[in-house]
């Protein structure tokens, strides 16, 4: 194995600009939608009383878990010392901490009152899982940004392991506690569910690998530097593990619930008769996000790397589905006030919620994965974060 | 402000209480407009049976626990409750909100058992949750219950996160979509805020009862539920009454007859 060398990406080309351009767009839009909404108030969007949280909120609780997902390169390198992983952990690190960003950006803005954010970080009630996630998601700031620094600077090259440790723990806390949101959410059938906490961990490494497959492949591609098979299969097997291990997850949700009187009707809901959201889970999440992607990653196109970047978009786009179909499937099936009645009234009791998503919400949405993008963008052309090359003679640690 | 209905021991029936009470509000509506000052209050608040454990002295006690009693056996008309407190609260002033993000604090929920066909109307509120899920998950604590067992929302702290909607269980809060104008004095609302029934903590405080309690015509009985001898408690003493998903074992402050 040939020694590891990082190197920037060179600023001053018309690609980097471009990309610099688009993505500052894609936030700036982001932000602009959100100034929209806020400055109306949220009668603009699709959300009302019955559908609380809306797209914004499907998209940066995916940038949210995909953060921690992302770390996973990082922490197999560091914590079970696998030195194949080694070249990549720095970026799996930065992306962690650029997928966070993006994520609470979309979640502070479609606060009814963003301007009120001191009071968040000033007044605590620590009875609430809300609050312990705000000091999880600083907490995940530093330690990862001390976690990077280590593996930066040659000096403190000794204390990676135990910050990758730290970093590693602390990443699990974290998704536990994104999930653990819905968790306490007892009267809501869909959410009431000791399997919701682990699905989300094992929903993060799937999201967060698939996102971190897509800069790989195309920071490398765009400069043009080497990216040999042996890393990239490594990938994406695991990126195929990580998949099925959703998939099998949902199925032990919904199979579980349909065992529980309590949950069958969110289940049957969700799976045979739930108009969009059986759509998305049967379509979007399972065939498209799913067995799609599978196919794609284990199949004859396997080592196609425009094949396994659109496996990893599927799998993305899968993930949102599911992160929709939880959050505001949810939302929508009626929550029961008189189990067993039928019920009415002015306020939509007893009635599936009618949402659509409206045009300021998705882009406040895609403004996160700009800002996302954006802060990747800067990291790799002002710090040394991608090894100047990961050919297999480079990468492969068995090769002479 | 003090109020001065200490000697007050009248022992009024209920029906004469809420006949009283329905004069002076229209007679105040008539004569101030919606903005009834302190002075009138008082009046009104003298001219009721005893409320005198009503009045907030020395802030909310926590020897009390305000709860309601609703009987929704006898045939009233609910939707007056709803106006009520509409009225109260300077409730349906929003201009551009849909239907469904309209705040309402208090509707009437119509309940039919599909097996033997038997249909029923109740009104619905914050059900003032000795355990309230709202209040733990709030990030700010602007969720928060009074020492006398009102919940409510600070909405000068409140981020509008919208995380108490999602843990509330009986669907009793609403979101404010918009700029708001032309509000009542006793119950500021915002833009971005999450607000909910406050058991009219303003007239509580002044020694009254809640406006849906007044245009109930004696259906809702409301008292200090920890005082054995107070007429909610004797009555649930006496005929018992059922809370809105006990299962749930949150402890609402809101009880019910006939459900
Ligand atoms: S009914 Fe809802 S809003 Fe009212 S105290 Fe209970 S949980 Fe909170
Ligand atoms: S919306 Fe306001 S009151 Fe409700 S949980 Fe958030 S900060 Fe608390």
């Amino acid at each position: 194995m040939k020694k590891l060398h990082f190197l920037e990406v060179e600023g001053n080309t018309k690609g980097f600009y471009t990309f610099l351009g688009l993505f500052g767009l894609i936030s700036v839009i982001g932000m602009l939608a959100a100034y929209y909404m806020e400055h109306n108030g949220h009668w603009v969007t699709g959300m009302n009383n019955q559908i609380i949280w809306g797209t914004p909120h499907v998209f940066a609780i995916f940038l949210i878990v995909a953060a921690s997902g992302a770390l996973n390169v990082a922490s197999i390198s560091s914590v079970f010392a696998k030195t194949a992983y080694k070249p990549l952990a720095r970026l799996s690190g930065m992306l962690a901490l650029a997928l966070l960003s993006g994520g609470l950006m979309v979640l502070l803005l479609d606060l009814g009152r963003p301007d009120r954010l001191i009071v968040a970080m000033t007044k605590f009630n620590f009875v609430s899982i809300f609050t312990w996630n705000i000091f999880l998601y600083t907490g995940f700031m530093g330690i990862v940004g001390i976690y990077l620094w280590t593996m930066m600077d040659r000096p403190y090259n000794n204390l990676t392991k135990k910050a990758g440790m730290a970093a590693f723990i602390w990443r699990l806390v974290l998704t536990t506690g994104t999930g653990s949101i819905f968790g306490f959410l007892i009267a809501r059938e869909a959410y009431d569910s000791a399997l919701l906490a682990p699905m989300f961990i094992i929903m993060s490494f799937s999201f967060g690998l698939a996102f971190f497959m897509l800069v790989l492949i195309g920071s490398y591609k765009y400069t043009q530097r080497d990216l040999g098979d042996y890393i990239v299969n490594r990938l994406k097997n695991l990126l195929g593990v990580f998949v099925a291990a959703v998939l099998y997850f949902v199925l032990v949700y919904h199979v579980t619930n349909l065992y529980s009187a309590d949950h069958r009707g969110i289940t049957a809901f969700i799976l045979t008769d739930g108009g969009i959201y059986t759509f998305l889970f049967w379509v979007v999440q399972i065939v498209l996000g799913s067995l799609v992607p599978l196919g794609l990653l284990y199949g004859p196109t396997g080592n196609n790397r425009t094949m396994i970047g659109l496996a990893s978009v599927l799998i993305i786009i899968g993930g949102m589905a599911q992160l929709y179909v939880i959050i505001i499937g949810g939302q929508a099936y009626p929550m029961h006030l008189f189990p067993g009645m039928e019920v009415s009234s002015s306020f939509y009791d007893g009635v599936v919620a009618s949402y659509s998503p409206s045009l300021p919400e998705v882009l406040l949405g895609l403004g996160g994965f700009g800002v996302t993008l954006l802060l990747v963008t800067v990291a790799v052309a002002a710090l040394k974060f991608l090894p100047a090359s990961l050919a297999d003679a480079v990468a492969d640690p068995h090769s002479k | 402000m003090t109020i001065n209905i200490e000697n007050e021991k009248q022992q009024d029936t209920a029906a004469e209480v809420e006949s009283s009470r329905r004069n002076f509000i229209f007679g105040s509506v008539a004569a101030a407009g919606l903005s009834v000052a302190p002075g009138v209050m008082l009046y009104q608040t003298a001219n009721a049976r005893s409320l005198s454990d009503f009045s907030l002295k020395d802030g909310a006690s926590s020897k009390v626990r305000w709860g309601m009693l609703v009987d929704t056996s006898k045939q009233v008309d609910w939707n007056k409750c709803v106006e009520a407190c509409n009225k109260e609260h300077g409730l349906g002033n929003e201009t551009n909100s849909r239907d469904d993000q309209k705040t309402q604090y208090i509707r009437v929920v119509d309940v039919t058992n599909k097996g033997t066909g038997h249909s029923m109307s109740l009104p619905v509120m914050c059900q003032h949750c000795e355990n309230a899920p709202c209040v733990d998950v709030c990030p700010t604590g602007a969720s928060m219950k009074r020492a006398d067992g009102i919940v409510l929302v600070d909405r000068h702290r409140c981020i509008g996160c919208r995380y108490c909607m999602m843990a509330c269980p009986y669907k009793a809060r609403s979101f404010v979509h918009e700029v708001l104008t032309d509000q009542t004095e006793n119950t500021p609302r915002g833009k971005g805020c999450v607000e909910s029934c406050n058991m009219c903590v303003n007239r509580i405080d002044n020694g009254q009862e809640p406006a849906c309690v007044e245009a109930s015509d004696g259906a809702i009985v409301f008292g200090d539920l920890n005082d054995p001898n107070s007429t909610i408690s004797t009555l649930l003493k006496e005929h018992g009454g059922k809370q809105i998903r006990a299962d749930l074992k949150l402890n609402p402050g809101v009880h019910y007859q006939g459900i």
